[in-house]
């Protein structure tokens, strides 16, 4: 079934110079294991072609059911040298959340999981 | 019940809300205000306005935040702390006493100032002694641009304000001190937190974690069911009840908006985490990987279990450096065909910057509506209201970067048609000044603390 991450999970991002960070919190705990399968380093690494240029790093946080994403080369430069409306990279959240997963049916029904419009 | 200390978040930048320090200390019993003005590229703007006048350089929105709580600090004991010296600690702190004589209560007002973070003097005998501040995202040595930094200044922990705090000051004002410090160190001083006490250490740096960014974690800014978090025109800015054994409880002022739930809690735990295994500071090294929280009633989240350990033989340093100038330049395209219409000025608007012969570093284009928040991700849109160009330039060039500023208005007479939105004028010309991270070893920074009668 076809999940959207904007209805299992909420997200908050952040920047350090040129990086920017996207912590990933599933909504519920028990839907934690879903995203940790989903949101491999790989899958956010092409989810973010094109828009960033560097490497991404991954750390899981399973005491509050999130994940942390680093993303390398992501704001233009980073801080004041950066020309971008989002320079400080606020919306790389939500740009995380446009991901659509895959989850098998069996588990998405006994998770309760919305399936995507 | 075991002794609670109350420490309140009255600022999460310089330029948060103006009304949220009074509200805190009016609101209910706290014990500590709380106040962080100092993000990255701040002491660089403080250095100018420094350079330009002795007595400045620190944060002047405190002076006024401390107009505002001067009853609660001289009549209830409410004690203050705050980086909001800047680059000029002393200077603030005689503001503020200016401030208390004016209210009567100067002998009621004990001042602590930090100093000693500031490493701008000592850079060039600090670099000629082998320490070479590289870049921590770059590893080049600051000596290619020593000769345009603006400031230096060392990141500092807990140790000078739980002296000042210690020695009787009720009101703390520090240069460049950790943002977590801030909160970490009245809980040290209240609870005789020995120095190599790593595990509650750690769980004062993840208060402070929590509550720097003022309303960022009771309800602004919050993605999860971000429509119902009530009355955010009246957002409660959070507080921390600690207790000696390194718990505590993130909560609010009864009778005001905004939300304190695991989700607002979690959402700002994960605010610009790098490794969380290791959040490194003066102090300690925190690992957030053991922070535990749970609903502990209604605007209550209970924070526990978060582990320590030894911190490095390093301290961060802040340099800020002039690194060129810019400029930003918007015009509104309305339908139908926005986009294509914004699409074909940018380009007309890049020949003549060709034609020109201007030299920039980075020239970026960017689509408002389109795709500024979200790139190539926000996929292609449909036939769109309006949408909003917006043309940066950066160079080192400032006779470039002024040119470009005037060639943005004539594409309203002379470029694609339906445009508008030009009437802020020109863009103005910016100088860059940015931020070189970089590490030095601990033994060359020497903290002093001054307790003013």
């Amino acid at each position: 079934m076809k999940v959207r991450l904007l209805d299992v999970a909420h997200a908050r991002s952040g920047d350090k110079g040129d990086t920017a960070n996207v912590g990933v919190i599933a909504m519920r705990p028990e839907w934690y294991p879903v995203i940790d399968r989903a949101l491999t380093r790989e899958r956010v690494a092409q989810h973010f072609r094109g828009v960033i240029t560097g490497d991404v790093e991954r750390y899981e946080l399973p005491n509050l059911s999130a994940l942390n994403f680093l993303l390398h080369g992501a704001l233009g430069g980073g801080g004041t040298l950066s020309l971008k409306t989002d320079a400080q990279g606020k919306v790389f959240s939500t740009a995380m959340l446009r991901m659509v997963i895959d989850v098998p049916d069996d588990e998405a029904k006994r998770l309760q999981l919305p399936a995507a419009p | 019940m075991s002794r609670t200390v109350r420490v309140a978040a009255g600022q999460g930048f310089w330029g948060d809300w103006l009304e949220a320090p009074r509200r805190q200390v009016e609101g209910g019993q706290v014990d500590y205000l709380m106040l962080d003005y100092l993000a990255e590229v701040t002491m660089s703007i403080l250095q100018k306005q420094k350079e330009r006048d002795p007595k400045m350089g620190y944060a002047r929105d405190f002076i006024g935040a401390m107009e505002s709580v001067m009853p609660a600090v001289a009549d209830r004991g409410v004690k203050v702390i705050a980086n909001a010296g800047g680059v000029n600690p002393p200077a603030c702190a005689e503001a503020v006493r200016e401030v208390a004589r004016a209210r009567d209560a100067a002998s009621k007002v004990r001042i602590g100032v930090v100093t000693g973070d500031d490493l701008l003097p000592r850079l060039d005998e600090l670099i000629a002694a082998g320490h070479p501040f590289a870049n921590m995202e770059t590893g080049a040595p600051l000596g290619s641009v020593r000769d345009r930094v603006l400031s230096a200044n060392a990141y500092i922990g807990s140790e000078p304000i739980v002296e000042a705090l210690a020695r009787g000051a009720n009101v703390v004002v520090t240069g460049r001190s950790t943002d977590t410090a801030l909160t970490m160190a009245p809980l040290r001083h209240e609870f005789g937190w020995a120095a190599t006490d790593w595990d509650r250490l750690a769980a004062g740096i993840v208060a402070g974690h929590i509550i720097e960014c003022g309303a960022q974690c009771s309800g602004g800014n919050c993605l999860y069911d971000w429509r119902d978090i009530p009355d955010l025109a009246n957002v409660g800015y959070p507080i921390v009840e600690a207790s000696a054994d390194g718990t505590f409880v993130v909560t609010k002022h009864a009778g005001t908006g905004g939300r304190v739930s695991v989700h607002t809690v979690a959402e700002q735990l994960v605010y610009e985490m790098g490794d969380p295994h290791s959040y490194i500071t003066p102090d300690v090294v925190a690992d957030f990987t053991t922070i535990r929280i749970e609903d502990a009633g209604s605007d209550r989240v209970r924070v526990f279990g978060i582990r320590g350990r030894a911190p490095t033989d390093k301290l961060k340093v802040s340099i800020a450096y002039r690194a060129g100038f810019k400029a930003v330049g918007t015009l509104v395209y309305s339908w139908p065909d926005a986009l294509d219409k914004a699409k074909l000025a940018d380009r007309v608007l890049r020949e003549r910057l060709k034609n020109l012969g201007l030299r920039f570093d980075e020239v970026l284009t960017e689509f408002v509506g389109a795709s500024a928040a979200h790139g190539p991700l926000a996929g292609t849109p449909g036939d769109l209201p309006e949408v909003q160009l917006r043309v940066g330039v950066r160079g080192p060039d400032r006779a470039s970067v002024e040119r470009f500023t005037r060639e943005l208005a004539p594409l309203v007479l002379n470029g694609p048609p339906s445009v508008t939105g030009f009437a802020g004028g020109r863009p103005k010309v910016e100088e860059v000044v940015a931020y070189w991270p970089a590490l030095v070893d601990k033994t060359v920074v020497t903290t002093k603390v001054e307790v003013l009668a």
